[in-house]
C-alpha cells in the first residue's frame, strides 16, 4: 500500500483526560522486578534513539556520539546496540561514516526543527539533503500554526509531501504535543500525521516543555493501534524529550505492552528519543548484573 | 513499519499475551503480626466468648486458615451491648464534642501509620489484591475518620436551626467485602455524633476490625466506647435484635437487610440499610471509548466484582457496541488474575467458596438463558476460590443473570438505541444504588443523571470515592445515606433550637 493509498483520516474521537490518567495510574503501578526488569531494560536499550541537536554540535561531537552508540558501555560487553543515532542534516555524513555496517540506523530531523516555521520548499530541500546523506530515518516536525488554526488538509497533505521526498526513508511525525493543547488535540494530529503517510509518530522535539509525558503517549499509542485495526498498517511511537529515568522507561514498555502488545515491542515499532536514559539504563544493568550501584562517573558523557 | 503489506482484517490481532511479562512481585508479609487467636473486643478489653466457641478465618487465596476468631453468643452481644450503653452514658455524651473529635483524629493517624499492615493484612483475610488495599481500602477507611473528626463540634452548624442529640448505643452489621473501610463508615460518624458502638464484622474477614480494635485500645478510646463482636448471621441477629439498642446500620444483602427491617419494625430502633445493587453503566456512542472500556473495567472488575455498587450491567449504544466491546475484551486480556499479594495482580481471590459457588451458579443460569460468555484465557493458582473476569452477551432484561445481583467479577452486556430506552433500561431493575454515564455531550450526562434513579451517578468515571459524598440506595437498595453530611443524620436526633432530646423535632 502506498502513501497515496491510504484512506482519507476518519474523524477522531473525543479524548477524556481524566480517563487518561486512570490508565495510566494503572501502568505506572506496575511492578517490574528481576528477570522481567533486565529484559526490559536491554530493550529498552535497545530502543534507544541517541541524539544531539544543539546548535553547538560539531564533527567531533557527531563521532563521539556514534562511538557511544557502538559500544556504549565497555564493561558489558554482550549489550544491545541502540537503535539510532539523530543528528541535524549537515552532521549526517558523519554519522553515515562512522556507522556504515554497525545496523545502527541514522536519524535525521528536518523540515526546519524544531518550530518548522519555514516554506514548504526549505523543508523539502532540508528533508532531500538528509536522505541523500545518508539519513535512513527522518523526523519531521508538523506545521502547528497550520494545525492550530484548524488547516487539518494542509498539514495532512505536507505530510505526504515530505514523505515523498523521503524516499526509501522511514518517517517519523513530531506532533509536538506540548503546543497542542489538549489530548483531543494530539489524537486529531496523530491520526492526521498517521493517515497521510507517518511511519512513526513522535510527540516532541525535545525543546519544548512539556515534552514526552504519559498520558500524551497512551493517546497516541491508541491512535496507532486504531489505524493499525482500520488498515492493517503497523506504525510506531516515538516518545521524546523528559525521559531520562529508567523507571520511567519501563513504565512507557509497560504501557506499550498493554496497550499495543507484543508486536511493538520491537525498536522497528517502539524508539525513545532520548540521551541521557541510555546511561540510566546501563546503570541500572550495571546494578542487576553486579549486584552494586555503580557511580555516575563510570559512564561516558558523549 | 511495511508499507506494503497490510495485516488482513481477519488477522489484526494484538498480542496481549506473550512476549516480554513481569515477574512475580509479592508484597512482603513479615512486618504483619497475626496472632493464633483472637477474643471478642468488649469493654476495653478482648475475651474469649462466654460459650468458648471459636471459628477459623481463611486465607481465600490459599485456602490456608489464618486465625482461630471467638464466636459470640447472645450472651456475649449483651455483654457489648451493656458494656456501650455504661460508656454512652458516663463517658463518651458527656464528653465535650471537641474532645470526642481528638480521639477520631488519632484514630485516623494511626490507620495511616499502620497502612502497610492493615492493606497486608486485608488482602490475606479477603483475597482483594493488595494494590486496591493499598490504594483504596485503608487511605480511604482513614479519610473517613478525618473527615467525621471535623465535624465532631460542629454537628449544630451541620443542621443550621437544629439542636443535635446523639442517639445512645449503635448496633452496626458490615459485610465482607470492603471490611476495614466498612468498619470505618459505621464507627467514624456514630462516634462524631456522641454515640458509642457495638460492631459485628463479617465471618469471612474480621481480622482487620480487629486490628482495628487494637488501634482504638491503643488510641486510649474509653472503655466500651467501641465493641467488636465476631460471628455469623445469629450473632449479628442477636445484636440488631437486641433490646437496648437505639440505632441500626447493616451493609450487605437485599435479604438481610428485610429480615432487619422486619426485626425493627414497632420498635423505636433508627434504621440505615446499604444493600444490594445491579447498577447500570451507559455508554453513548459520542463517548470517549477507550476511556470508557477502562471505567467498565473499573466499575465491574474491581475487587472482583464484590462492590454493591459495581457496574454490572452494561449498555452500550448499538452504534458503537462493535468497537467497545472489541476493546473491552482486548483490555479484559491484560487484566492479571492471581495472588492477591501480588502487586501486579488485578483481580483476585473470590472472597469465600459460598461466594465462588453462587458465581459459578449464575454463570450457568446465564449459560441455560443463551448467554454467550467471555472470559480471557488465564492461568489460576491451583488452590484458592477463582473467577476469570467474565462478559455475559446475549441476555435481556428478563434474563436472571440482568436482573439479579452476582457479586462476582460478571458482566451482563445489552445494547441500546436511544437515550430514553437507555434510562428505561437503566431503571428497570428493583435496585437503585448507583450507575454510570458516558458520554462527551454535558446535556446528556445530566439529562441521563437526573433520571436514573440511584443513589449515586458517575458521569465519564466510576466507582470514585470520597467520605464527603454521600452514598446509599433507591428501592431495594436501600435506606439512608452514608458518607458527607448526610451520613450524619442518621446517627443524630434533630430537635428545635435549645430543646431537649425527645421532644418532637
Amino acid at each position: 500500500m502506498t502513501v497515496s493509498d491510504r484512506p482519507a483520516a476518519p474523524p477522531s474521537p473525543p479524548i477524556d483526560e481524566v480517563g487518561v490518567n486512570d490508565r495510566v495510574a494503572r501502568f505506572t503501578s506496575r511492578s517490574i522486578k528481576k528477570e522481567a526488569k533486565v529484559e526490559a531494560l536491554r530493550l529498552a536499550l535497545s530502543m534507544v534513539d541517541l541524539t544531539t541537536l544543539e546548535g553547538a554540535d560539531t564533527e567531533g561531537k557527531v563521532v563521539q556520539l556514534c562511538n557511544k552508540a557502538k559500544a556504549p558501555h565497555a564493561v558489558l560487553p554482550d549489550l544491545p546496540r541502540v537503535a539510532a543515532v539523530c543528528v541535524y542534516p549537515t552532521l549526517v555524513h558523519v554519522a553515515r561514516a562512522e556507522l556504515e555496517g554497525t545496523g545502527i540506523h541514522i536519524a535525521s530531523v528536518a523540515t526546519g526543527f524544531p518550530a518548522g516555521q519555514v516554506p514548504l520548499e526549505a523543508k523539502l530541500t532540508d528533508t532531500r539533503t538528509a536522505v541523500e546523506a545518508g539519513a535512513d530515518e527522518i523526523d519531521m516536525v508538523i506545521s502547528r500554526g497550520d494545525f492550530l488554526a484548524g488547516r487539518y488538509d494542509a498539514v495532512a497533505e505536507e505530510i505526504r509531501t515530505v514523505k515523498e521526498a523521503c524516499g526509501d526513508a522511514h518517517l517519523k511525525v513530531i506532533l509536538e504535543t506540548g503546543e497542542l493543547g489538549s489530548l483531543d488535540a494530539v489524537r486529531r494530529a496523530s491520526d492526521i500525521a498517521l493517515y497521510a503517510g507517518g511511519d512513526f509518530i513522535k510527540t516532541s522535539t525535545g525543546k519544548v516543555q512539556p515534552a514526552a509525558t504519559l498520558p500524551v503517549t497512551l493517546v497516541m499509542l491508541e491512535a496507532i493501534r486504531d489505524f493499525y485495526f482500520a488498515t492493517g498498517l503497523k506504525a510506531g511511537m516515538k516518545p521524546a524529550g523528559g525521559i531520562s529515568k529508567s523507571k520511567l522507561a519501563l513504565q512507557y514498555l509497560v504501557m506499550v505492552k498493554e496497550t499495543l502488545g507484543s508486536d511493538w515491542l520491537h525498536p522497528d515499532l517502539f524508539r525513545f528519543g532520548a540521551s541521557s536514559l541510555a546511561n540510566d539504563l546501563l546503570m541500572q544493568l550495571t546494578k542487576q548484573a553486579t549486584g552494586i550501584y555503580p557511580s555516575p562517573d563510570d559512564f561516558s558523557l558523549d | 513499519m511495511n508499507d506494503d503489506s497490510p495485516t488482513p482484517p481477519a488477522e489484526r490481532r494484538l498480542r496481549l499475551d506473550d512476549g516480554w511479562s513481569y515477574a512475580p512481585a509479592p508484597e512482603g508479609t513479615d512486618h504483619l503480626r497475626v496472632d493464633s487467636s483472637y477474643g471478642l473486643f468488649i469493654d476495653g478489653a478482648f475475651r474469649a466468648s462466654s460459650s468458648g466457641e471459636t471459628f477459623s478465618t481463611i486465607n481465600p487465596a490459599t485456602e490456608e486458615p489464618l486465625a482461630e476468631v471467638a464466636l459470640a453468643g447472645v450472651e456475649d452481644v449483651d455483654a457489648a451491648v451493656r458494656a456501650a450503653r455504661r460508656a454512652y452514658e458516663t463517658v463518651w455524651a458527656p464528653m465535650a464534642p471537641a474532645d470526642r473529635g481528638k480521639y477520631l483524629y488519632r484514630i485516623a493517624r494511626v490507620l495511616q501509620e499502620r497502612a502497610r499492615e492493615l492493606a497486608v493484612l486485608e488482602t490475606l483475610d479477603g483475597g482483594k489484591p493488595i494494590r486496591e488495599s493499598k490504594s483504596v481500602d485503608v487511605p480511604l477507611a482513614a479519610a473517613h475518620f478525618f473527615y467525621y473528626a471535623g465535624w465532631a463540634d460542629k454537628l449544630d452548624f451541620a443542621f443550621p436551626g437544629r439542636s443535635a442529640h446523639s442517639l445512645g448505643v449503635a448496633a452496626q452489621v458490615i459485610p465482607w467485602n470492603f471490611p476495614l473501610l466498612m468498619a470505618a463508615w459505621k464507627l467514624a460518624p456514630a462516634l462524631a455524633c456522641g454515640n458509642t458502638v457495638v460492631l459485628k464484622p463479617a465471618e469471612t474477614t474480621p481480622l482487620t476490625a480487629l486490628k482495628l480494635a487494637e488501634i482504638v485500645r491503643d488510641a486510649g478510646l474509653p472503655e466500651g466506647v467501641v465493641n467488636i463482636v465476631t460471628g455469623a448471621g445469629e450473632t449479628g441477629a442477636a445484636l440488631v435484635q437486641h433490646e437496648d439498642v437505639d440505632k441500626v446500620a447493616f451493609t450487605g444483602s437485599t435479604e438481610v437487610g428485610r429480615q432487619i427491617q422486619r426485626s425493627v419494625a414497632g420498635t423505636s430502633k433508627r434504621y440505615t440499610l446499604e444493600l444490594g445493587g445491579k447498577a447500570a453503566n451507559l455508554v453513548f456512542e459520542d463517548a470517549a471509548i477507550d476511556q470508557a472500556v477502562e471505567g467498565i473495567v473499573n466499575g465491574i472488575f474491581f475487587n472482583q466484582g464484590h462492590v454493591c455498587c459495581a457496574g454490572s450491567r452494561l449498555f452500550v449504544q448499538e452504534s458503537v457496541a462493535d468497537e467497545l466491546l472489541h476493546k473491552l475484551k482486548d483490555r479484559m486480556r491484560t487484566l492479571r488474575v492471581g495472588s492477591p499479594l501480588d502487586k501486579n495482580t488485578d483481580i483476585g481471590a473470590i472472597n469465600s467458596k459460598a461466594q465462588l459457588e453462587t458465581i459459578r451458579d449464575y454463570l450457568d443460569v446465564g449459560e441455560g438463558e443463551g448467554a454467550e460468555i467471555f472470559q480471557p484465557a488465564c492461568e489460576l493458582p491451583a488452590t484458592g476460590y477463582w473467577c476469570p473476569p467474565t462478559l455475559l452477551e446475549g441476555v435481556s432484561q428478563s434474563s436472571r443473570v440482568v436482573q439479579e445481583e452476582i457479586f462476582g467479577p460478571v458482566l451482563a452486556v445489552q445494547t441500546f438505541r436511544t437515550v430514553d430506552e437507555a434510562i428505561k433500561k437503566a431503571n428497570n431493575t428493583p435496585y437503585g444504588l448507583s450507575g454510570g454515564v458516558w458520554s462527551d455531550k454535558g446535556a446528556k450526562a445530566f439529562r441521563v443523571t437526573s433520571q436514573v434513579r440511584a443513589g449515586v451517578l458517575w458521569a465519564n468515571t466510576y466507582n470514585k470515592f470520597d467520605p464527603t459524598a454521600p452514598f446509599g440506595g433507591y428501592k431495594e437498595s436501600g435506606v439512608g445515606r452514608e458518607g458527607g453530611l448526610h451520613g450524619l443524620a442518621p446517627y443524630l436526633e434533630l430537635t428545635a433550637p435549645g430543646a431537649p432530646a425527645g421532644t418532637l423535632s
